[in-house]
């Protein structure tokens, strides 16, 4: 075992160190970022000052080796657009996301697990048919469009919620559901299966043999067993979410690291850009760490590959 | 043949999938010869009419037009043009990347096989539609710019599925069969290995094609995709968030479309799953 999260470990600081190498190049995709940060239309004049005052004159790698160097000191930049320190602007905003990328999958496993279960308990009828059918209807659905029928109907039609913003709890309430209901199917379909497949085992078998009643067979004994599979699903989609709270945030204007991530895009912010796509990606790495880490100390067998 | 007839007659999902697919792909293709105007062409003094069903809609326009006086119906059926060719293209240019590295990491594992495993692990930590935006942005936007960077991000599952695909198949007598024969390693991935995972290959491709007009779809409806005045269905739906509250079927009928297209090619790739792979039903 410790010897599986130590290799784990290193791997993921590999990845982590990779990532970083690629956010930072991001950059240079548009060519010269001197340009790109003096505007349109500067002068070579301005450039050359731009250039010089981001320490863009310099090799690539030094570069590069400058900027990982102050990362690992705490040292995250200055935003070029909003004129401050990307470290606390960007946490900040991080709460903001976690809280929505935790309400998200809240909502998808609201959704997946009744369905999943009905889906399991009534395997191969009509209700199966109907579950299978929603979670494809689901997942066909684009959703930024999802999110604006829901703007349609709970602001317009309902006026039960704002449109837009951060603050209060019922600004979360449609970005949640926008975001969550699009990991529901994933959900849905390793519930099913796992349910079926301890469904058929013989503890439940000498469970319901026993005469307890049924919702404690399926609820106490089955669900408890089938979800374990869905908590490293869960970490995995936890990461899916908060990539995709980059067009969510936007479309309502909540103020998350997503929509603060579309920003630095749009104003070429590219100090801000680089720390969020690493961020992003490191908490991914240590949400899928967790996750093997987790399904190795329930399951033996993985430790030994 | 009958028996290819039944097969397919009982794979519901196979049949409705690629049923309503053909319909779009036959709309796409004849767009020029079926809209009934010019896509691009703006109507000033025909703005924002409403489509056939609503009180004041006409048969001049059957889905209305958008706010510039452009035929909705027309810029629909183009719209789908684009929609296909990125699922396609996107497809192509992943499928090819992913399945070399996937089938070599799994011909030949060992080191080859840890260094892919390392680039797949490294991809997907990085959050697609995030680097897309990004990439788009500062490269600029435009159509063979989305499909060649959604290609480039989007191998990840190829070559995830190609590499389990291909050790299975590695391990089965007529692979070492060839390779006792003296067969190439290229004949053998080629000629042998790449006919038999073949089945995967197609179920995925279908998949990163839905996922890839999907995106498509995000990055234009955030403005960083494909460039006015092309008729991209995120795009309409972007353009037409202004006036969302007064004429709401502006984002109903492209965000629609984009539902039925998606759908239509996961219910064909849930079919092909099961044509394929029988014995796992039920």
């Amino acid at each position: 075992m410790f010897f599986y999260m130590l290799k784990r470990l290193g791997l993921a600081l590999l990845v982590a160190l990779t990532v970083s190498f690629l956010a930072y190049m991001l950059v240079f995709l548009s060519g010269d970022p001197a340009l790109a940060l003096a505007g349109e239309g500067a002068r070579q004049a301005d450039i050359d000052m731009v250039r010089k005052t981001y320490g863009l004159d310099r090799p690539v790698l030094v570069q590069y080796a400058d900027w990982l160097w102050k990362l690992v000191q705490g040292n995250l930049g200055t935003s070029v657009y909003f004129k401050t320190e990307v470290g606390p602007l960007v946490f900040e905003k991080l709460n903001v996301t976690l809280l929505l990328g935790v309400y998200a999958l809240a909502v998808a496993l609201l959704v997946a697990v009744p369905l999943g279960v009905l889906a399991a308990i009534y395997k191969n009828s009509w209700i199966d048919r109907l579950c299978l059918g929603i979670a494809v209807l689901g997942q066909a659905l684009p959703n930024f469009f999802f999110a604006l029928l829901l703007i349609m109907l709970f602001s317009i039609s309902l006026r039960v919620l704002p449109v837009s913003g951060s603050g209060t709890w019922q600004h979360f309430v449609m970005p949640a559901i926008a975001l969550g209901y699009y990991a529901a199917p994933a959900f849905m379909r390793l519930i099913r299966a796992g349910m079926i497949e301890v469904l058929g085992a013989d503890y439940i078998r000498t469970a319901r043999a026993k005469g307890l009643p049924a919702s404690t067979v399926v609820f106490k004994h089955a669900l408890r067993n089938a979800i374990v599979p869905v908590v490293a699903l869960a970490a995995v989609q936890l990461g899916y979410l908060l990539g995709g709270s980059v067009v969510i945030e936007t479309i309502f204007a909540l103020d998350g690291l997503g929509y603060l991530a579309y920003q630095s895009i749009t104003y070429k912010d590219f100090p801000v850009m680089q720390i969020i796509v690493l961020m992003l990606s490191v908490i991914y790495v240590l949400l899928t760490l967790a996750s093997d880490i987790a399904n190795a100390w329930l399951d033996p067998r993985i430790r030994v590959a | 043949m009958a028996v290819f007839a039944t097969r397919l007659w009982r794979n519901k999902a196979l049949l409705a999938g690629s049923f309503i697919l053909l319909a779009i792909v036959l709309l796409a293709v004849f767009a020029s010869l079926i809209s009934p105007y010019d896509p691009y062409v703006q109507d000033l003094a025909n703005r924002s009419v409403p489509p056939v069903w609503d009180d004041k809609g006409s048969w001049l326009h059957p889905l209305g037009t958008d706010p510039l006086g452009r035929d909705y119906l027309s810029r629909l059926f183009y719209g789908a043009r684009i929609s296909l060719l990125i699922g396609i293209s996107v497809a192509l240019i992943s499928g090819v990347i992913g399945t070399a590295m996937g089938m070599l990491a799994g011909y030949f594992g060992g080191k080859l096989d840890m260094a892919v495993s390392f680039l797949v692990t490294t991809r997907l930590s990085m959050p697609v539609i995030l680097v897309a935006l990004a990439t788009v942005a500062l490269v600029g936007g435009s159509l063979p710019v989305v499909i060649l960077v959604l290609g480039l991000l989007k191998w990840d599952r190829f070559a995830v599925v190609m590499r389990s695909a291909t050790q299975q198949v590695r391990a089965l007598e007529y692979v070492s069969a060839a390779q006792s024969a003296g067969a190439s390693t290229w004949r053998i991935l080629v000629g042998e290995v790449l006919p038999n995972v073949l089945p995967h290959l197609i179920v995925i491709a279908t998949l990163e094609a839905a996922s890839a007009i999907l995106l498509e779809a995000s990055l234009s409806f955030l403005g960083l995709g494909v460039q006015p005045p092309l008729p991209s269905w995120g795009l309409m739906i972007s353009e037409a968030k202004a006036y969302m509250f007064f004429s709401f079927w502006l984002i109903a009928i492209p965000g629609t479309a984009l539902a039925l297209l998606i759908f239509a090619i996961n219910l064909a790739g849930d079919g092909l799953h099961q044509w394929f792979t029988p014995q796992e039903r039920g």
